[in-house]
């Protein structure tokens, strides 16, 4: 197996710990990766370093990383990078950023990755309707989804060497606009609370909040609440025309189930749903199932949760 | 005047169920759309020449099957529509360079496509294109004004970026506030009629090949409660067996 090279998951300028992922799934490759950490400050990989199962941390030392420009942040890190499989998390900005690392050397790119077993790497197709396992015969950039692989774990060496690189950026970012709510975007979130067209209406969807402001989790939605109210934006939707998540918890609220909708939460760690409809579809998805009204359920939900977070 | 490019793909209905033959999805039954996030982009696209004048190309790769997508694009009010023709399973380094070979024969200012398919779900090909011509490019825009440069909202941690863009430039479209607009029927008429140019390739070989295809592993049977009390002890589950809490 040609060597491995992990591209940290940088959030909020700071090493996240879905790198550690990124080791495993680099060493279910066969090899030790070395880490590399685009980082406008060297101290930022420590981070990094106390990740067990990696051969050598480098900090890529640029100001090009101070804000996310996928042309810039590609030749910086491709300037460091030695020649193997580059591995990166499955985020939407990490899946770009291995786009262009990849077109940069002229090689193949492989998203989403689930699993890897024997070389071979499979991911979601369809929005997780099915699995596409495929083969390498060369170099290549992976992304890896987050909460799947485990962690490697902590008692890294804590060594890290600092290189400096650079690269052209061409885009530049005018005005930030912070989202009113201090709320995670579903996208984020490590855990997601989201309501269907049986929440009734949108003014509903307040019950949700108050649960996801409990548990420090995102609020989404399904199509058909996105599409039968204004209120509820599309940048909420959970499903295949909307975001693909897969949080470690996937609370579902009056939402049946409708095959998009599954093709884009499904492979969440945990699924409860509550419906009211024993029939609904979501039901044979749910680890936990209630069958109930919302009107019953939340308010039980939101009191046993917020005792336990207190 | 803009010369503007869209990449349209075709991909099975994002409503149909997705079944096996051997070990490969098997569509032959399930009827094929424009990738719906493709719909987007043909609409930012003609927004755009809306605004500043020029021509409007939509751009697929495939096999003469695929026509019926570009026949769609034009039925939406593109100008010209033009077929990579291959067939072939190919991956993301092959089907890139071709797009790139073409993007370059065709000349733009400005190239639109979906933030992804809805097949394979990977948003690789407008950064991977941009990078083969040495464009800038920006990802899962919300919305885009039109200019001497584009001026798009874009996803940033903790909320959204307004980010200037100079041209030339690759544009992956997210939804957004965005309304598409639908075929009317002169429209439809004039798709009917339009010819589809189609460009002979030399299709790279590919380093990434599919070894099979799967359905995802079942679940198994969950804990099924009735009634709202029930919350209650799912709540203390989520903390003591599934430690998520």
């Amino acid at each position: 197996m040609s060597e491995t090279i992990v591209i940290a998951e940088i959030v909020k300028g700071a090493v996240h710990p879905t790198t550690s992922e990124l080791i495993t799934a680099a060493n279910a490759l066969g090899s030790q990766p070395t880490v590399i950490v685009p980082c406008a400050d060297a101290s930022v990989a420590d981070g990094a370093a106390q990740f067990s199962g990696s051969a050598k941390v480098i900090a890529a030392k640029s100001d090009v990383f101070s804000n996310y420009d996928a042309a810039g942040w590609a030749a910086a890190l491709d300037a460091v990078a030695p020649a193997g499989v580059l591995i990166t998390s499955a985020s939407p900005q990490s899946k770009d950023l291995a786009a262009r690392l990849a077109a940069r050397r002229g090689i193949s790119v492989v998203q989403d990755v689930v699993k890897i077993e024997g070389g071979n790497l499979t991911s979601p197709i369809y929005s997780g309707k099915a699995m596409q396992t495929v083969s390498l015969t060369g170099d290549a950039v992976v992304s890896v989804r987050p909460n799947v692989f485990d962690s490697s774990g902590s008692g890294g060496s804590g060594d890290v060497s600092v290189v400096d690189t650079t690269g052209n950026v061409a885009t530049a970012v005018q005005e930030f606009m912070a989202r009113a709510s201090t709320r995670l975007d579903v996208a984020e979130a490590n855990i997601i609370v989201s309501g269907g067209r049986g929440m009734g209406s949108p003014a509903n969807f307040s019950h949700l909040e108050a649960i996801a402001d409990t548990i420090g989790a995102a609020v989404g939605a399904s199509r058909a609440a996105v599409d039968t109210w204004d209120e509820i934006p599309h940048s909420m939707q959970v499903g295949q025309t909307g975001k693909t998540v897969n949080p470690n918890l996937y609370i579902a609220v009056g939402i049946s189930g409708a095959i998009q909708h599954l093709a884009g939460m499904r492979s969440s760690k945990y699924i409860v749903a509550i419906n009211k409809d024993a029939d609904a579809p979501i039901f044979q998805h749910a680890d936990y199932g209630i069958v109930a009204t919302w009107e019953e359920a939340l308010p039980v939900l939101q009191s046993s949760l917020a005792s336990m977070m207190s | 005047m803009a010369n503007i490019i869209v990449l349209v793909k075709q991909v099975p209905d994002t409503n149909a169920r997705i079944v096996l033959s051997g070990d490969r999805v098997d569509l032959s039954a399930v009827k094929k759309v424009m990738s719906p996030y493709d719909e987007f982009a043909v609409e930012t696209a003609l927004q755009h020449r809306d605004s500043s004048g020029g021509e409007v190309t939509a751009i697929t790769v495939g096999g003469a099957g695929a026509d019926k997508v570009l026949k769609d694009a034009k039925a939406i009010g593109v100008d010209n529509i033009v077929r990579i023709d291959c067939d072939a399973e190919i991956d993301s380094n092959a089907l890139q360079t071709l797009l790139a070979a073409a993007v370059s024969s065709l000349g733009a200012d400005v190239v639109y496509c979906g933030k992804s398919a809805a097949d394979t779900g990977a948003g690789s090909t407008g950064p991977g294109l941009a990078e083969r011509l040495g464009w800038s490019s920006v990802s899962n825009t919300t919305s885009v004004s039109f200019g001497d440069q584009l001026s798009v909202v874009t996803p940033a941690s903790g909320g959204n970026a307004r980010v200037n863009v100079p041209l030339p430039a690759v544009v992956s479209c997210d939804k957004g506030n965005m309304k598409v607009r639908k075929p009317n029927v002169k429209g439809i008429m004039q798709a009917k009629k339009a010819k589809v140019e189609v460009h002979s390739a030399d299709v790279p070989a590919s380093t990434i090949s599919i070894v099979s295809h799967s359905m995802p592993p079942a679940k198994p049977a969950g804990k099924s409660y009735q009634g709202g009390a029930a919350a209650a002890e799912v709540a203390q589950l989520l903390r003591d067996e599934a430690n998520v809490i």
